[in-house]
C-alpha cells in the first residue's frame, strides 16, 4: 500500500475515535438522544475493510455505524448533525445514531434490528445479480448476530444462489453483555460458514493492514467466483455496548489487556517504526482531526431542527 | 369486457407487468417449476425462465428480506408468501423494515416491493393456516395494504402495486380464485387508496372488502327481494384508507354494517366504525354493527369452521337489525 494511503487510513481511524469521544460527551450532556453505540477500539476493522472495496461495492452494517459512515466518506459534519437530530444529517435527523446512510457513497445503513440487515444484504446481491453487474455487497455484523435465524437464512441463500456478498463478522467478543462462549455453539464464528460450504477466513482486527489484506483477498474471491465469503475479524470494543452499559459482565483487567492493543496505537507505532510517517505528520493529523471535529460540532449545533412538516414527509415515496 | 377468474386476473397482471418492465421479477416458494401453490404463476417459469421466476428456499426472512434488498437497489420484485400465515415468520420485514426504510433514512431509500399473499379461512386448513390478519398489517404506517374483491380490481390494483415505489402487501383470498367477473379489455390500472361503491342502494351502507364483498353482494340480493336496498362500499385498500365514499354513502343512508372476515376485536370494522362516529356522528340513526369472525382459532371441522366465519345470513340479520 502506498505511503499516502497508509497515512490516510491513520487519519480515518483517528477521526472516528475523536468524533465518537466528542459524541460521547454530547450524549452525556443530553444533546444526543436514544441509543448510541461507540466503535472505539474497533476502528481498524471498518477502516481496513472499506479501504479494500471498489467504489461500486455496497456497504451495509449494524447499529454501531458511525465509523463505517466516516470510512465511506460521509463527512463528520453530517455524522454529528444526525447524532444531534438536525435537518442537515444524512437522514434528516429522522434516523439518529443507528441509522446513518448515504446511497451516493454506497453506504446503505446502519440497521438496528440484530441480524435483520443480513437478508437485505443478500437482497442487494440478488438485485445486482439480476442486473448482471459484479458489484459486491459488504455486510458487517457482530458476533451476536450469528445466533439468530436471519444469519442462517441469509448465508444459505447467498451460497445457494451464488450471490456476491462478503459477510464480515466483527467478533468483538460480546453480544451486549453475553460473551461469545455463552451464546454461540462455536466460538470461532467463521466455522459457521463451513455448514454452508462457504469459503471463510479469520483475521486480527486490531491491525488495520492485516484487515485490509484479508479484505482484498476475500473481495477478489467473491468477485471472481461469484460466491459469498465469510470473514471473521477479531476485535474488541473499549467502551460499553451502548452509552447506558454498567459493564458488569467483564473485568477491568480484560479491557485493559485489549486496550494495550489499541489499533490506533499499534498503527501509530508501525508508521513511525517503518518510517512511513514522521512524528510531526502524525501530530499534524491529530491537530487536523481536532479542528474537523470542533467544526463538525459547531455545524451540527448551528444546524436547524427538522421542519415540523418533516413529521409527515417520506412516509410513502409515491 | 371479458369475463375471467380472479386467478386469471392476477396472473394477467403479473404477466403484463413483467412484459412491460424488465425490472419486475417474481420470487417465492414453489412459484417456478411447481407453477405456484395456487397455480397463479402456472406457465411463468417456461415463459420467463429461472432468472425472472425464482424458486426460493422455504425461508420467509430470506424471501422478504431479499426482496426488500433487491427493491432498494432498483429492481421491482414481486415476492410471494405461500400464505399470509407464513408472513408471521417474516413479520420483521413486512412491518418493521419495509415500511420504515424510506422514512427513517430521510427518503434516501425506496422499496418498490409487492408482497403477494393468500389468506382467509374456509378450506379446513386448521387454526395456523386459515387466518385473515389483515388489520394487523394495516396498522403500520409506511406499508400499503391492498385486498381486492373482484377480478377487475385485482388486476388493476396489482398492476398499480407493481408500479408503486412503496412496499405493498397484496392480500388475496384462498376461496376466491375461481370467482369470475368482467375485466376491461386491454391496458388499465386502478389506483391504490380508493374505495369504491360496488352496489348502489339507499337503505343501509355495507362497508367491506375482499371476501366480505362476495358475501355482502349475496346478502344484498337477498335483501333486495324483501325490498331493502343496501349500498355496498368496497374499501379495496386498507392503508391508505379512503373514507370519502364510505362517509358519502353513510350520510345518505344513516345506517351501516361493516363486514370483514377477520376477528372483530381490534379489527378493520373497529376502525371504520370509529371513523364514522368521529367524522359523521350527526348522521347516525342507529348503532353500527360489525359482522366478523368469532373470537376463536379456526377449527378444522367443517361445520365448526363455518360457524366461526361470517356468513351471508349474519349480514342479512345485521342489516335488518340496524333498520329496526
Amino acid at each position: 500500500m502506498k505511503k499516502e494511503q497508509q497515512i490516510d487510513l491513520y487519519y480515518q481511524m483517528v477521526l472516528i475515535r475523536r468524533v465518537e469521544e466528542r459524541g460521547a460527551e454530547l450524549y452525556q450532556a443530553g444533546k444526543i438522544g436514544g441509543f448510541m453505540h461507540l466503535y472505539i477500539g474497533q476502528e481498524a476493522v471498518s477502516t481496513g475493510l472499506i479501504a479494500a472495496r471498489e467504489p461500486r461495492d455496497r456497504v451495509i452494517t449494524a447499529y454501531r455505524d458511525h465509523g463505517v459512515a466516516l470510512n465511506c466518506g460521509i463527512s463528520a459534519n453530517e455524522v454529528m448533525a444526525e447524532l444531534l437530530g438536525k435537518a442537515t444529517g444524512m437522514s434528516k435527523g429522522k434516523g439518529g445514531s443507528m441509522h446513518m446512510a448515504d446511497t451516493s457513497k454506497n453506504m446503505w445503513g446502519g440497521h438496528a434490528i440484530v441480524g435483520g440487515h443480513l437478508p437485505i444484504a443478500s437482497g442487494f446481491a440478488i438485485g445486482d445479480q439480476y442486473a448482471g453487474n459484479d458489484n459486491i455487497t459488504i455486510c458487517m455484523f457482530g458476533d451476536g448476530a450469528t445466533n439468530i435465524g436471519y444469519f442462517h437464512e441469509a448465508l444459505n441463500i447467498a451460497k445457494t444462489w451464488g450471490l456476491r456478498v462478503l459477510w464480515v463478522c466483527e467478533n468483538n467478543q460480546y453480544g451486549m453483555g453475553t460473551s461469545v462462549d455463552r451464546a454461540s455453539a462455536v466460538t470461532e464464528i467463521r466455522q459457521k460458514a463451513e455448514g454452508y460450504g462457504m469459503k471463510n477466513g479469520q483475521v486480527d482486527g486490531m491491525d488495520v493492514l492485516k484487515v485490509y489484506d484479508a479484505a482484498k483477498e476475500a473481495l477478489e474471491f467473491v468477485r471472481t467466483n461469484s460466491q459469498p465469503y465469510l470473514l471473521e475479524i477479531d476485535t474488541y470494543r473499549f467502551r460499553g455496548h451502548s452509552m447506558g452499559d454498567p459493564e458488569r459482565y467483564r473485568k477491568a483487567e480484560e479491557v485493559k489487556k485489549w486496550q494495550e492493543n489499541d489499533p490506533i496505537g499499534i498503527f501509530n507505532k508501525y508508521l513511525l517504526d517503518k518510517k512511513i510517517a514522521t512524528r510531526k505528520t502524525l501530530d499534524d493529523i491529530e491537530a487536523q482531526v481536532e479542528e474537523e471535529v470542533i467544526k463538525a460540532v459547531e455545524f451540527a449545533e448551528a444546524s436547524p431542527e427538522p421542519a415540523p412538516e418533516e413529521l409527515y414527509t417520506d412516509i410513502f415515496a409515491d | 369486457m371479458a369475463k375471467i377468474t380472479m386467478r386469471e386476473a392476477i396472473s394477467q397482471a403479473l404477466m403484463e407487468e413483467m412484459d412491460r418492465d424488465p425490472a419486475v421479477f417474481i420470487m417465492g416458494e414453489e412459484v417456478g417449476v411447481w407453477g405456484g401453490t395456487y397455480a397463479v404463476t402456472k406457465g411463468f417459469f417456461d415463459k420467463y425462465g429461472a432468472k425472472r421466476v425464482k424458486d426460493t428456499p422455504i425461508a420467509e426472512n430470506a424471501i422478504i428480506g431479499g426482496a426488500i434488498g433487491a427493491a432498494m437497489v432498483g429492481q421491482r420484485p414481486v415476492a410471494e408468501l405461500m400464505t399470509i400465515n407464513f408472513g408471521f415468520s417474516a413479520m420483521d420485514y413486512i412491518v418493521n423494515q419495509a415500511p420504515k426504510l424510506h422514512y427513517m433514512f430521510g427518503g434516501q431509500f425506496k422499496v418498490p416491493l409487492v408482497i403477494r399473499a393468500v389468506g382467509g379461512g374456509g378450506r379446513q386448513l386448521g387454526a395456523t393456516h386459515s387466518q385473515t390478519p389483515d388489520a394487523v398489517f394495516a396498522h403500520f404506517p409506511g406499508l400499503k395494504v391492498v385486498s381486492p374483491g373482484t377480478p377487475e380490481d385485482a388486476k388493476g390494483l396489482l398492476k398499480s402495486a407493481i408500479r408503486s415505489d412503496d412496499p405493498v402487501l397484496f392480500l388475496e383470498h384462498a376461496t376466491m380464485y375461481q370467482v369470475r367477473g368482467e375485466v376491461p379489455e386491454g391496458e388499465y390500472t386502478i389506483p391504490i387508496g380508493k374505495s369504491k361503491v360496488q352496489r348502489v342502494g339507499k337503505d343501509v351502507t355495507i362497508v367491506t372488502y375482499c371476501k366480505g364483498l362476495e358475501l355482502s353482494m349475496k346478502a344484498a340480493e337477498e335483501l333486495s327481494k324483501e325490498g331493502i336496498e343496501v349500498e355496498v362500499v368496497d374499501l379495496r385498500t386498507l392503508r391508505p384508507l379512503d373514507m370519502e365514499p364510505v362517509l358519502e354513502s353513510f350520510k345518505k343512508t344513516n345506517r351501516a354494517v361493516v363486514v370483514e372476515e377477520g376477528w372483530k376485536s381490534y379489527g378493520v370494522g373497529s376502525e371504520i366504525v370509529s371513523r364514522i362516529y368521529e367524522e359523521a356522528f350527526d348522521y347516525v340513526d342507529a348503532p353500527i354493527i360489525r359482522v366478523a369472525q368469532k373470537e376463536v382459532p379456526l377449527p378444522y371441522n367443517r361445520t365448526l369452521e363455518q360457524a366461526a366465519l361470517p356468513q351471508v345470513a349474519d349480514i342479512v340479520a345485521a342489516v335488518k337489525e340496524v333498520l329496526k
